[in-house]
């Protein structure tokens, strides 16, 4: 399936192809893009590091943290069900608690109405439908001009816009 | 009352678009009804027995005059002219059109009111004493709290999809009114040694098949921490709550698998990375939203014991109202008052749009135009001048909302039950109102004193069954319907307990009769001014179950 | 012998529906009655209605063509409390 990317605040880049995902315990190809699973980047991880076509995916039940500090260049967090929120809490930890900077894709079930909380908790990327209407996700990300809580994405939250002084002070 | 900024008023502009969006995109085909069914039930809108069911927030139980009669034009204009109060403090319209939705939600918008939230896996319409604010026995007024707290969960980007709702309740008085160890989340407030305000935080309390009494998660967290700390409670429960099993996907599962000391490890240790303690709410957002709900200009009065005495000598309807609906006020001379949805042979929680405007037209007359919704399923006008409290109350006679019984036996609650709930085993209002009747006599119920009565439909318990007193639960006997009498419950922080099955299921007559016999008994049994639960207490179950199958 | 009739809520507002020999109806005077078999392929047919009914399924039902079950009375006819049950035709 086609990978739509964040460039400026709400608009989508034109899809690209996507990166395949591989299964665990599968043979690692010399050369990407492929993903990994978690426990394989964990295994491999002082060669498959500098490989620049080579990153990870984690299941909703990984342990995102484990990536450490050593991390790699793209994270795909995959959705076996958009009603699965888990990826939510993954990403938030790669963004916040590992300072991830990289690329963060949405992969899987990933529906247009979530596209705003896949954004405010840190993915950039994200995997479409084969021959969907954009319209609607940059619609989606566009929605909402207000956020009531402080995120991965670093909106300004209504609290802030409330009280300028204490947030300068806070940062 | 909290009133919205231009940021609120935005945000909900925002979300009425949105959801008129995505009914656009469901009706033309564009989203399927399973892509469709968790965006509505975010909105708290149902497919139920008969119709769609839109249930509207009523931000922990606080309603101005304004938004009633906001919520009386709703029931008039998109729907049968008539609403329910529910036991989260809720209201709930049983017939809107989908194509109507929107405009009832911009509707709502106008009155700062929404449905965000009142369903799906999501973290629900906070709960809090109906009497918060007003009630002689509070340590703090937890409303700021509430509002806060209900700003932060409302469209959270990271829980929105857990693995199951999350209700969080908080209370702030003596006695605990709120029921905080039945929820997800109960807070207590209180204040430490030093006098500093913080909250006693309860975690995996809650109802339903796998009833279960809160435990402690923290003895006592600085109020400012709240926020920080709900996050990474959250997290945790939305990273490691069980998915695989429905029934299984509450809180309290995730914390009666693990423990409940290994659940505030991981809290405390996701805390404290996060940030912890550092992250506060800051100093002038809580005086922002506590200013909202500062102390209104009481008139300085003297408590009015004289006329009410000689009115209550006059009329015994008055003195009987006098005697169960009023509460204790902090200010003196005032009365908090309840307003009974139970009058005999009703429909526990139903009101009707004329009601409703009614309803606001006293509460801008005698109680400052504030209205409180309590999870008993009933109103509550809180600032009323003791020396008007006989003209309010022939006021409300000639609505028919004079019933005295607050927390009496047949001030009973109940969930819509069969009649309307797709869910349901059992009818629940039908029960309801036949108990009401039987027990209607007014000496009957001061006999019988303070008794809480619950009714559920099924086994999602959104009647409260397993906390009341006497509970009846609608069940199953091969596709017709049955009731199961449970004894013994409590809802209350210091004496919570879940009610106890007394026997096989019966049929709805059965069980009425069943409810008469455990009257009886306890009568029979109880010493010198026990009320009923303190007899059950001493006596236990076993004597209320050999009288109801002596008596079948 | 079982005999079926096949009801579903309308997308639009989500009234109870009966398939019917034209379509559906909003009367259960209009219900068709099927066989077992038939019903389970009108469940289906109607899946392909996803933007005019939502949530199809096939009711048992009696000679007068009236569902057995207590629970599906109450669909066919309404809340069975008062006041509101006479409001219902709306
Ligand atoms: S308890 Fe059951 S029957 Fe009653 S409203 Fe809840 S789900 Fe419906």
């Amino acid at each position: 399936m086609p990978l739509v990317k964040l460039n400026t605040p709400g608009g989508l880049t034109a899809p690209v192809a996507d990166w395949p995902l591989l299964a665990e315990d599968a043979y690692v190809p010399p050369t990407g893009p492929v993903l990994v699973p978690l426990a394989t980047w964990l295994a491999g991880r002082d060669t498959l590091k500098d490989r620049p076509d080579t990153g990870v995916w984690l299941a909703a039940g990984d342990d995102a943290t484990a990536l450490g500090d050593d991390l790699p260049a793209v994270v795909a967090i995959r959705f076996a069900a958009f009603t699965d929120g888990r990826g939510y809490s993954q990403a938030r930890l790669l963004r916040e608690r590992l300072g991830f900077t990289g690329e963060l894709r949405a992969v899987g079930d990933v529906l247009v109405d979530q596209a705003r909380f896949l954004t405010r908790s840190g993915f950039d990327a994200f995997q479409v439908a084969e021959g969907s209407d954009l319209v609607h996700f940059e619609a989606a990300l566009g929605r909402f001009s207000v956020v009531y809580q402080a995120a991965a994405d670093r909106a300004t939250p209504v609290v802030a816009l409330r009280h300028p002084s204490y947030w300068s002070a806070a940062e | 009352m909290y009133q919205y900024d231009t940021f609120d008023h935005q945000l909900l502009a925002d979300r009425v678009a949105e959801f008129s969006d995505q009914v656009d995109r469901r009706l033309t085909g564009a989203l399927t009804e399973d892509q469709f069914r968790p965006l509505r039930l975010m909105n708290g809108l149902y497919l139920e027995m008969h119709a769609y069911m839109l249930r509207v927030a009523i931000p922990y139980g606080v309603l101005s005059s304004r938004q009633l009669r906001g919520l009386a034009a709703v029931a008039r204009t998109w729907d049968k002219g008539y609403g329910h109060f529910t036991t989260r403090q809720n209201i709930q319209f049983n017939w809107p059109r989908l194509t109507d939705v929107p405009a009832i939600l911009q509707a709502l918008a106008d009155v700062e009111m929404h449905a965000i939230q009142t369903s799906g896996a999501c973290i629900r319409n906070v709960t809090i004493d109906p009497f918060a604010g007003v009630a002689g026995d509070e340590i703090a007024d937890p409303r700021p709290w509430a509002e806060i707290i209900r700003q932060w969960s409302t469209l959270h980007p990271e829980f929105t999809f857990l693995p199951r709702k999350f209700k969080i309740a908080i209370s702030g008085a003596i006695e605990d009114r709120a029921a905080v160890r039945f929820h997800d989340i109960g807070l207590r407030v209180i204040r430490n040694d030093a006098g500093d305000l913080g909250f006693r935080v309860w975690v995996g309390g809650g109802l339903g098949r796998t009833p279960r009494v809160a435990r402690e998660l923290r003895p006592f967290l600085p109020a400012a921490q709240i926020l920080g700390y709900l996050e990474a409670a959250l997290r945790v429960y939305n990273l490691h709550g069980r998915r695989d099993n429905k029934y299984k996907a509450r809180i309290k599962i995730l914390v009666d698998e693990i423990g409940i000391d290994a659940y505030r490890d991981q809290v405390e240790a996701e805390w404290h990375a996060a940030g912890g303690p550092a992250l506060v709410v800051p100093e002038a957002e809580i005086a922002r939203v506590a200013d909202f709900f500062a102390v209104p200009d009481y008139v300085t009065l003297p408590d009015a014991t004289v006329e009410l005495a000689r009115w209550r000598g006059a009329d015994s309807g008055f003195d009987a109202w006098m005697g169960t609906n009023i509460l204790t006020h902090r200010a003196p001379g005032y009365a908090a008052v309840t307003v009974s949805l139970k009058p005999v042979g009703g429909i526990p929680g139903d009101i009707t749009a004329d009601q409703m405007d009614a309803m606001a037209d006293l509460a801008d007359r005698y109680s400052l135009g504030e209205l409180r919704a309590t999870k008993e399923q009933n109103l509550v006008l809180p600032n009323v001048r003791q020396d008007q409290l006989h003209a309010l109350w022939s006021a409300l006679r000639s609505l028919g909302l004079e019933t005295a019984n607050k927390g009496r036996v047949t001030d009973i609650i109940s969930c819509p039950g069969q009649d309307y709930c797709s869910l349901a085993n059992a009818r629940s209002i039908p029960m309801a109102q036949e108990i009401s009747r039987r027990f209607a006599d007014r000496r009957r119920l001061d006999t019988l004193g303070p008794i809480t009565l619950n009714v559920s439909g099924c086994i999602n318990a959104c009647g409260h069954h397993h906390v009341g007193n006497i509970g009846l639960l609608g069940v199953d006997k091969r596709g017709a319907e049955a009731y199961q009498l449970v004894l013994g419950g409590d809802a209350g922080e210091a004496d919570s307990s879940i009610a106890q099955i007394t026997g096989r299921a019966m049929t709805a007559e059965e069980a009425v009769d069943a409810v008469e016999v455990t009257a009886a008994v306890y009568l029979d049994r109880r010493q010198d001014a026990e009320t009923f639960i303190q007899t059950f207490r001493r006596i236990g179950v076993t004597p209320f179950k050999e009288a109801i199958d002596a008596a079948r | 012998m079982t005999q079926q009739i096949v009801t579903a809520s309308r997308l639009a507002d989500g009234r109870v529906l009966f398939r019917a020999p034209e379509g559906w109806s909003t009367d259960i005077h209009d219900a068709l009655v099927f066989t077992p078999e038939e019903a389970a392929a009108a469940v289906t047919r109607a899946q392909g209605e996803p933007t005019r009914v939502v949530g199809a399924y096939a009711v048992d039902v009696d000679d007068a063509g009236l569902p057995l079950l207590g629970r599906e009375r109450i669909r066919v006819f309404g809340p069975t409390v008062a006041p509101y049950a006479a409001q219902l035709e709306a």
